[in-house]
Order: structure tokens, then sequence, then C-alpha cells
């Protein structure tokens, strides 16, 4: 018998503020993934509105609230964040509650700090609350959310925790010494 | 010298903010608002650079980025920057300046005897001078040109400064803040669209800003000044001073040079400069325009600029840059100046107008005639007139001169269109539609009067708000100067002397009249003949002028001529601000397994493998070399225990009712017939017949399989597994997505591998539950894991699977089991001693030019089925007995050393690229058997076993002979791993 | 340059892949004969105008796109999703 101890991704790295800007290291009951089979999206769909009261996610979105959402995570697929999902027949599910680093970024300066990292357009009339994409961060590929008005969720993978902190850290540096300037 | 008073209202600089500052270590005073060039003008400096080739006196001839002569280092060490143009660098307090390509001293310069020797320098002249011998080029003359002729250094050391990438978007990108610009921001930002204004100078406004002259009834740059705060207050609208945009790129994306912290004394965590993508979905280019120079004999002394750079010298700095100037043009801007100069109570000494039936209102002396010389030993003396009377001497220490102006649309060339030639303003347009969603306005598109630009500025708002869709207001144009321009073509004023062209790199109108000669008569032969416009500056001043004579030279006519190409970037970019972001940890991601820390605490050197970082080998207290270490861990795992963490290798979960036939079709051998609960290795290639990857995959339930991928190739196969779902099979039902990053995987390798797990394991396992290639679920304390029993060592192995949040627990409970049992942790060198010892390829073998016949696994390539690759890798060539094949090697020479990267050839042939036999791939000490072993390709290679081969690395000069043998060399029944 | 995928919108071309002409989409029978194999794994055109190419949305959808474009004016025409059309040519 053993007794194996859990370490999240940012252990030792977060929570972080520099300037008006905050990163802290989000935690997700589970992260589970759901590819609908052909022919079957409504009914999984509708097996994780009776799950989690969320539809699956169209394209660049996401669906339901904090702790319980869906986000859209690329070709057919989506990645449920929150609640353990019971199996939904007609899906393609894989347990990714380990496999990414999460973290919110947060304050005045964030999509500013965003426009450091990422070739997306950000302008708050085009990527609204409740937006989602798979895009480059800082040469990793991520999935990033628009969660509140100065607020952001980002995704890599577990692996290159260190080096988002790393850049998140640089770039919050530049944007607070610029506001000094 | 600064004119006492208030000139113009004071100008933009602050009296009240003196700075102190330093070129070439002396001390010198300016303000607040005042550039470097204009610092050193209010110091009377007038000599400030050597030119180029010649080593001759330059001073600053303008008072913007087209600047050529006014090159400075900034700083020392190795935030040392060459080739920054002083009339861009703001001043601040403590900036230190140093000039450049003089030795010992600008004031006394050596090399100041190449002009001496000018006539050696022409055109060409390396092209004619150096040509033999020809081994002289490289080690002689090159690096002789290259320390005589040239701008400023770079430290050679790594720059600590700061500098970043940004992107931003917007509807509408202006670029340039003078009238057309800041006019059609607003009636944009008025109309709702997102506007990027993005302007190079410090303070928007452009020429409004170096003139005296009213907008809207009051002063042109307070007017700008009110405009800009209006822009300032919207949301919707980013201005962006200290903003080049530099370049043009495709779907609207401009880059543009931020200059961010360079005009402060301490930035602080601040970059020095930003490269910003800007995405547009229209633009303006509102950039204005540049005036020309003429050429007449000796027309770059100091001394000499250009006109419209005077009036910004004295109306924005409140600098005069001489006390007693001439002024000489062929339009109005030579007008406007003499004006301003007795305005701000300066001596005008001569007032001359080269256009036929000129005359002036002004009460200066007025001469109707061309400037054609310039006396003066360090700066500007006198000036020589040529009137229809003769020739004529003025005392003058400044002169500034107009030839006209040339719109600044670079970068509307960026995307191959050609400007159009207007004879009216003599001067080279933009034409519409030279980039798509690009709109030029105001001077920039050859309308020279203030009231053009504004109201073309509105324009051009109007015409792109329409294309977004956006309803435009038409705005109010202020009343503001709407002179006619007036202009005779001047180019050049014919005398003997040399005249200037091109200053940034010392090309004048006889190297250009010298190409023509020799019948460099395309324009861009006589750009490479002559290098005129090669410089820095792109030859912004010179590029027009230097057509237009050959033009003449040629008798043709400008547009028959043609122009060179203008490309990006508009202004000089450091390569620091391009590369921005992928300096150190920048460069690319890195990742680190679950086992990093503890693998650092156990003193493990790190190796990358793609972007991971794996251990070398875990050092023990008293080795003193990596091969101490290594043969120690493959002890381990022939002996006792071993641990490797395996999590960098790809795993791919693949599920839905046509999984087992989407692997059927991507691997060469079946995986349809799979039990559920096994692993089988499987063999990948791409469809021109050769391996792409090879892996272990698991058949977890009837419809759900799990791949595994060489780290090296995850990526890869991850994506040709996407193409060939979405893109050759898209009839198939399946779903696939890597979950490398869910699981933390270790090897457990050796005799006692199962002792361990069954030390920690919540059910213990056997041969039974977990046969050889078995896989299933596991628990661990209550965490669900898998487990594979499969083998890349050759021992009886397993590779256990945790949910990653564990691995960093479970890696150090497993070694220190392991070490309990007489076994540890082994690093990236051991299992590759391990793998070559059992002749399992790696990447080194499958390295994207061998087959499966090659390495020696033809045999599961399936006869039963379509697979890609099938085709094409029974192509005869692909299958024929002398291509090069996997073999084993071992050394039986005196050297008892083998290499990877050795090539082989035949016993007692010559070494050499004709004799070639086949080359060593993979090789290794083995602790195991106590020699070195090899995995290398020969031709016939399993034919000859028991041969021997000479290996020869020409690289290393290492040289032995080598036995050929069975690639397995140890347990080649395979035992072990079954057992 | 931006590529317009029919998933996420318009994006930077940093966020994909190239793989060369989107022939590779049309392999043939494994009967077809070594010509049309040969055509079909080694030979392409090179024209100076329009192209139909492979690109790969790596860093965001992970789609496989076909994109018209065009070599000499760098336009490009169409953006479709390889699935969409090989379904449409089956
Ligand atoms: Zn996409």
């Amino acid at each position: 018998m053993t007794d194996l101890l859990a370490k999240s991704p940012c252990d030792g790295l977060l929570p972080l503020t520099i300037g008006s800007v905050t990163v802290t290291e989000i935690a997700f009951d589970a992260i589970t993934s759901l590819a609908p089979f052909k022919g079957q999206e409504s009914a999984v769909s509708d097996a994780l509105k009776v799950q989690m009261g969320a539809a699956f996610p169209k394209p660049n979105r996401t669906t339901g609230k904090a702790h319980a959402r869906a986000v859209w995570s690329g070709v057919g697929q989506a990645l449920v964040l929150g609640p353990p999902l019971a199996p939904i027949p007609g899906a393609a599910m894989t347990d990714q509650t380990d496999a990414w680093t999460c973290v919110a970024l947060e304050g005045d300066g964030a999509r500013d700090v965003l426009a450091r990292l990422t070739p997306l357009d950000l302008r708050p009339s085009v990527f609204k609350q409740g937006h989602a994409a798979r895009t480059e961060i800082a040469h990793m590929g991520g999935v990033l959310m628009r969660t509140g008005e100065n607020r952001y969720g980002l995704m890599v993978f577990r692996s290159m925790a260190a080096t988002l902190v790393h850049d998140l850290e640089i770039a919050m540096q530049s944007v607070a010494a610029r506001g000094r300037l | 010298m600064r004119i006492s008073g208030s000139h113009n209202g004071g100008g933009l600089i602050d009296r009240g903010k003196p700075l102190r500052f330093t070129f070439d270590g002396h001390s010198y005073q300016g303000f607040a608002g005042d550039t470097l060039a204009s610092a050193l003008l209010a110091n009377d400096i007038r000599m400030v650079a050597r030119s180029f080739k010649y080593h001759r006196p330059r001073g600053i001839m303008t008072a913007g980025s087209e600047e050529p002569n006014a090159l400075v280092t900034l700083g020392t060490g190795a935030a040392q920057e060459p080739n920054l143009r002083a009339t861009t660098l703001e001043l601040h307090d403590g900036l230190a300046a140093h000039s450049q390509n003089r030795w010992p001293s600008l004031d006394w310069d050596l090399l100041a005897l190449n002009d001496l020797a000018a006539p050696f320098f022409g055109a060409g002249f390396y092209y004619k001078t150096f040509m033999w011998p020809r081994a002289f080029w490289e080690k002689l003359y090159e690096p002789a040109i290259r320390r005589a002729a040239g701008l400023g250094a770079l430290s050679g050391q790594p720059n600590a400064d700061r500098y970043e990438k940004a992107f931003a978007h917007c509807d509408l990108l202006v670029v340039g803040a003078g009238p057309a610009g800041l006019m059609a921001a607003l009636t944009a930002a008025r109309a709702g669209a997102d506007v990027i204004l993005a302007d190079e100078d410090t303070v928007m406004g452009g020429r409004l800003n170096a003139e005296n002259e009213e907008v809207g009834g009051q002063p042109g740059r307070e007017w700008a000044a009110g405009l800009v705060a209006e822009l300032a207050e919207m949301d919707n609208v980013r201005l962006m001073p200290r903003t080049a945009v530099t370049g043009v790129f495709d779907g609207g994306t401009y880059g543009a040079l931020e200059r961010v912290s360079m005009h402060v004394a301490s930035p602080g965590q601040a970059p020095r400069e930003c490269f910003w993508r800007i995405v547009a979905r229209r633009a303006i280019l509102a950039a204005g325009s540049l005036e020309r120079p003429v050429a007449f004999q000796n027309n770059d002394r100091p001394g000499i600029m250009m006109a419209g750079a005077v009036r910004a010298y004295l109306n924005r700095w409140n600098v005069a840059p001489g006390r007693s100037v001439a002024v000489f043009g062929n339009n109005d801007s030579a007008h406007r100046t003499a004006a301003d100069l007795i305005a701000a109570g300066i001596n005008v000494a001569a007032l001359i107008d080269a256009r036929p039936g000129a005359k002036t209102d002004l009460d200066v002396p007025f001469y109707h005639g061309q400037v054609c010389g310039s006396e003066g030993r360090k700066g500007l003396e006198a000036v020589s007139i040529a009137t229809q009377s003769g020739i004529e001497k003025v005392q003058a220490d400044c002169l500034a001169v107009s030839g006209g102006w040339n719109p600044t649309l670079h970068i509307a060339c960026h995307m191959n269109g050609r400007p159009a030639w207007d004879e009216k303003i003599v001067a080279f347009v933009p034409k519409p539609g030279m980039v798509p969603g690009l709109a030029a306005a105001g001077s920039a598109n050859g309308a020279f009067s203030t009231a053009q630009c504004l109201a073309q500025g509105a324009d051009a708002a109007q015409e792109a708000l329409a294309d977004l869709g956006l309803k435009p207001a038409k705005p109010e144009i202020p009343q503001a100067e709407d002179d006619p321009y007036s202009i005779t073509a001047l180019w050049s004023v014919p005398g003997k002397g040399r005249a200037w062209l091109d200053f940034q790199n010392d090309v004048t109108v006889k190297d250009v009249n010298l190409a023509a000669r020799e019948s460099y008569a395309s324009v861009e032969h006589m750009k490479r003949y002559t290098t005129q416009g090669m410089a820095p500056d792109q030859g912004k001043n010179s590029n027009v002028n230097a057509l237009a004579i050959l033009a003449d030279a040629t008798g043709r006519s400008i547009p028959e001529t043609g122009t060179t190409t203008y490309r990006p970037p508009f202004v000089p970019l450091t390569m620091a601000a391009i590369g921005a972001g992928a300096q150190g940890k920048g460069f690319a991601p890195q990742r680190f397994t679950t086992s990093h820390a503890a693998t650092e605490e156990a003193g493990a050197p790190m190796i990358e493998a793609g972007l991971w970082y794996r251990p070398s080998y875990f050092p023990a207290p008293g080795e003193t070399h990596w091969r101490q270490s290594c043969d120690r861990e493959v002890g381990y795992v022939r002996n006792a225990v071993g641990i490797c963490d395996v999590s960098t290798l790809g795993k791919i979960d693949i599920q839905g009712p046509d999984a087992p036939e989407f692997l059927d079709f991507v691997y060469t051998n079946m995986f349809s017939t799979l039990k559920v609960g096994r692993t089988r290795y499987g063999l990948m290639l791409r469809e021109d017949g050769h391996v792409m990857d090879d892996g272990t995959t698991a058949r977890l339930s009837e419809h759900h399989y799990l791949m595994t991928t060489t780290t090296a190739a995850a990526g890869q196969v991850m994506r040709h597994l996407e193409l060939v779902r979405q893109g050759l099979r898209p009839d198939l039902d399946v779903q696939i997505i890597s979950v490398t990053e869910q699981w933390a995987q270790f090897a457990v390798a050796g005799p006692k591998s199962r002792e361990l797990l069954n030390g920690l394991l919540d059910a213990p396992i056997d041969d039974e539950s977990f046969p050889f290639m078995g896989c299933g679920d596991i628990t661990l304390g209550g965490v669900a894991g898998r487990l594979f029993r499969i083998s890349f060592s050759g021992e009886h192995a397993y590779e256990i699977a945790v949910p990653a949040r564990f691995g960093d627990s479970l890696f150090r409970t497993l070694k220190s089991r392991a070490e309990a049992l007489g076994g540890g942790a082994y690093g990236m060198e051991a299992l590759n001693v391990l793998r070559i010892e059992k002749g399992f390829i790696t990447h080194s073998e499958i390295h994207g030019r061998t087959t499966a016949f090659d390495v020696g696994l033809q045999g599961m390539m399936s006869k039963k089925k379509d697979f890609i690759g099938k085709t094409a890798s029974q192509r005869p060539g692909l299958m024929d007995e002398d291509r090069e094949r996997l073999v084993g090697l071992k050394p039986t020479g005196a050297v008892k050393q083998l290499t990877a990267g050795a090539h082989l050839f035949n016993d007692g042939a010559e070494a050499t690229r004709e004799n070639d036999q086949g080359y060593v791939t993979s090789v290794g000490f083995s602790p195991t058997l106590g020699h070195f072993i090899g995995l290398g390709f020969l031709k016939r290679g399993p034919e000859r076993i028991g041969e021997t081969v000479r290996m020869v690395d020409h690289l290393r000069g290492v040289e032995t002979t080598c036995e050929v043998c069975n690639p397995v060399f140890f347990d080649p029944e395979g035992g072990r791993a079954r057992d | 340059m931006r590529i317009n995928c029919p998933h996420c919108g318009p994006r930077d071309r940093r966020e994909f892949t190239y793989q060369g002409d989107a022939l590779a989409l049309d392999r043939p029978d494994p009967e077809a004969g070594p010509d049309v194999w040969n055509d079909y794994i080694h030979n392409r055109d090179n024209p100076a105008g329009p192209t139909r190419e492979l690109w790969y949305h790596e860093t965001g959808c992970a789609a496989w796109l076909v994109v018209t474009r065009d070599t000499v004016t760098h336009d490009i025409h169409a953006v479709e999703l390889a699935s969409a059309v090989k379904g449409a040519g089956k």
C-alpha cells in the first residue's frame, strides 16, 4: 500500500500579482473531453444538459458557469470543466483532469498582458464574455476563455506550466512598467 | 543656436526642464522636447558624423527618420546600440551618444584619406579592383573594406535590455498623424470604428508641429494637440505615438515598431522597443512626404540641410541651424523657409530660386539661379550661386535646400505595387489598390496643401467607413493653408566636382552616370552597381533623384526608367525587436515531466528531447564520469529493477465504432485482431513507404485503444492521424485525442520489477493477470491507474501510469523502493544502451529515409489489408537486397570504440564516398557484454553477419574495424521479458 | 498572412502548419498502378496562380483545411474543411 500525494501543475509558481493584474491557478474537480460520434451530437448535448445544466458548446463558445463549464476545444470536441461526468453514450470521453494547466488572469491590464502572448483578436466587442478560442498562447497551443469583463481563463498543457507562468510574468512586468513611464 | 525669446509660441520644448547629455564625451544641455539633433544644433555642433565610404564630415540634414548622416551610437558595453538617428532620439537626462565611423576622433579621422583617393573608390570599385587573387577577397580585401567603410558596431555581448512583441486589431489603421491622418482618425472614430492611429514622431501633428501656420484660426500645432486630446478620450481609439509602421503583409497585417522607453533615463522593466503586428480591416496611409535634396558640387557639407528641416528646427525646437542662412529651391518651400527665418530674426543671406520667372516679395537678397558649389572646412562657410550673370559667392553657415517633395508611399509598395509618376508634382504617387484595403491621403497621396490634406483625410476615412459598414458623418473641415504647389524639376546642378545623391552610402551623380555608361542602365542594375538606395535609409533622400539622373543619362523619361521596389522595413528595425519574446526562455516552451523536481534534486543533468527535458543520468557519490553512472544504471535493469520516466512518449486515445479499422489503416500490422487487455507493437509508414514512427498500442475495450508514439514524433503522428481521420477516411467514425499530459508514466524494468510493484499495488499481480504484453487497470492507495507489461529493455518490465498530479509522488516512491531492492532511477543514457543491447530501434534508425525492409520489420507489413504506405513500400527500389539494412556492430580493431555518424567501408577499402557501404546510427558501451556495441545500416547487411568492415569517422578522426552481427546483442530469444 | 478557419474565424498564420498540395487527399486505389501512385506521392505542379493547399490549424481547432490561394497575388479565395471537401467528393 502506498499513499500518493497530489501536486497541482502550478505548485509553487502561483499566485502572482504584478501591477493591476493577478494570475491564479484554478483547480477543477474534473476535466473531461467529450466528442460525440457521428449523428450523436444532439443526444450528447441533451445528456450533458441533464448532467450539468449546460449544452454542448458551439465553436468558439462556452456554456454553463464557473465550476460547471463546457468549453469548445476543437473539431467536434469540448472540454467539460467542473463536475466529473458519468459516461455519456454516443461520445468518446477521456479524463483530462491532470492534463491541463488552468489559470485565471484578472485585472485592468489583463487584456494588454494577453496581447503580448496571443495573436487572437481580443477586442471586447469581438472576444466577448462567454467566448472561447483554441489559439496560440506564447508559442503554446492553448484554450483561452473570456470569463468576465477583465477576467480570462487560460489553459495550456500541464508540462508547460512553468513556461506559461514565465511568459505571463514577463508580459505582466512589461505592462506594469509601461504604465509607470 | 537656440533662439532667445519664444519664436512660434516657444515651439514644443520645455525651457523649464533642462536636460544634460553628452556627445563624444563632452557635456551639453538641451530641453525636454528636444531630439538629440535639435539639442546638438542648439549647441552649435555641426559635424556629427563621418560618411560611410569617404569619411567626409557630415552634419544633420533632416529632422526625421529619413536622416542619412546623423547616425550615432548610444550607450556602452552590452547596452551599446549603434546607428540610431539623432533626429528621432528624444533627449533624456544623462543620454550619452557617440559618433561613428571615425578613428581616432570625429574631428581628426585618419580614414578621411579615403576622400583623397576618391577616384579609386567610384561605383563598382570593389568589383573591378579586388577580383584577383580570389583568396584575397575573404582574407584581406573584405575585412579591410569593412573596417574602413561602415556604420556603428555592436558590442558582441548579450543584450540585457528588454524588447517585446504584441498584437493589435482594429477596423482602421491610420498611418501618420499629420493633418490628413488626424482628420481621418477623427472621422472614423466618431463613426464608431475601432481606430489605431500610429505615428513615428513623439508628438502627433506631423508637419503642423514644424510649420508656422494656422488651422481653424489657431496655431496648427495647437489645433493638432486639441484633436489628439479628443481622440485620446475615445474608447475606440488607440493612439500609438513613437510607432513607425514598418511593413505591410498579407491579410491586412501591418508591422510596426514602437520606441517604448528609449526616451527615459530609467525604464525599469519596460521594454526598449515593441514590435507590433497590427491587423486592420482597412488602412489609410497618411505618412506625409519627404523633401528631397538637389545635387550640386560638395552638397554634403555640415550646415547644408533640407529646407523643411530648417523650418522644423526653427518652429518646433526654436533652434537656428545657422546665423546666416542661404535658402535654395525649385518650389515654394524655399520662400516659406526664408519667411520663417526672417520671422525668427535670423539673417537670410540669399534666397535662390531655380524656377524660370521666379520672384519674391521678401526683403532678402534674391537670386534667380542655382547653387553650384559650397566651401568650408568642417562646415559650410560659403555657397556659390550660378545666375545668368555668372557665379557669385555668398557667405553662409547654413544652406536650406528644397528640391521638392516625395510622397511617403513606401509601405504602399510592400506587396509588389508600383507607384505612378505624376508630372504635375514631379514625383511618384501611390496608385489605388496597391495594397488591398489601403488608401493614401494627404501629402502621401501627392496633395501638398494643408487644406487638401485635411479634406483627403476625411474623404479616405469616409470611404473606409462605408467599406466597414459604418455610417460616416461628414466632418467639418477647418480653414487651412491652401497654396498651390509650384515646382520645376531640378535634380542636379551641372559642375565638375562630386555632387552627392545618396548621402548614407556616399553615391554621387558621377557614379550613376558611370553606371549608365557601363551599361547598368536598368534601375535595378544601377542600384546594385552604385549601391545607391542600399543603405539603411533605403534611399529615402536619393531614389527619385538618382532615377531622374539615370533617366537623363540614358535618354529616357522617368516613368520609362521605372523605379526600384521598396521593401519592409520602412525604417531600420533592431533584430532584438523582431525577435522579441524569443530570447532565452521565450525561445520555445519548456516541457517538464512530473518527476522533474525529484530528478533535479537527484542532481541529474537534463537533456532536451524536443521540448521535453529528460534526465541524462543520475550521478552517485564518487562517480566522476557519466559512463560510470550509465553502466551502473544499466546494471539496475539487468540485475534488479530500474525506474525511468517515460511520460514524454505520445499517448493518443482512440475511440469509436471504427477505431479498429482506423488503426488497421494507419499501422502496417493488424490491430483489429488485438485482444482487449493486450498490447501490440505497431509500425507506421508514411505514404511514400518509409517508416514514420513506431510504438505500442493497447486495446482497452472493444472500441477503445491507447496508442503510444515516440517522444520525438508525437506531434507529427497526431497531425497525421487527424489528416487520415478528416481528410482520407472521414467515413470512419472515430475520435482521437492526446492524453499524453494526463498520465505520468514510469518504466519499472528488471527482474525485480514485479516484486517492487507488488509491494505497491493495492492488489498483487502475476503472470496470469498481467502476462507479457498485457495491460489493465490497477489501483495504488486508491488511486486508479493503468499498468502495461511492455519492455524497452528486454527485461521483465512494466510501465505504470497514474494521473499526472500523483506523478511526483509516485516517482519518488518508485525510486526509493527500487533503491531498496538494489536498483534505482535510470536516465536516457542507460535507456539507450539497454535498447541497443536489444536491437530496438529509435528515430536514430527510423530517421525518415529507412523502410520497414531496411530495419528488418518487413514481416510486420500485413498482406491482408490496405494501409498507409503499403503500395509505395513494395516498390522494387525499396525492397532491394542491396539497400543499406540494419545490422549490429562490435569493434574488433585496436580501437575499441564506435561512433554514431561514422561510415562503413569494406575491410581494406579506401574510405572514400565511392566506397561507402553504410553508416552507424547508434552506439553505446554495453556493461552487460563488456564492449562497445552499435547499430547501423550496411548494404545487404543481414547477409553479411560475421564479416569484418571498416568504420571511419572523418569528423572525429576515429577509425576501427568491426564485426557485423545480429542487431539483437542480448537475449536474442527474448525469454527474459516473457519470464 | 491570415487564414479564415471555417471553425475559428480569421486567424494569424502562426497558428497553422502547411503541408503541401491538397492532391494528397485524393489517395489512389491500391491497385491503381505505379504511375498513378508516383504522381500521387511525388509529382506536384508549381503554378504561378491559384493552388489548393493543405493547412492544419495546429494551435487552433486541429482542423485540416483546403486553402485555395493565389501564389502571385497571395489572395486566399476559399478555405474549406478537408473533411467537407472529401465528403463532397465521395
Ligand atoms: Zn480552426
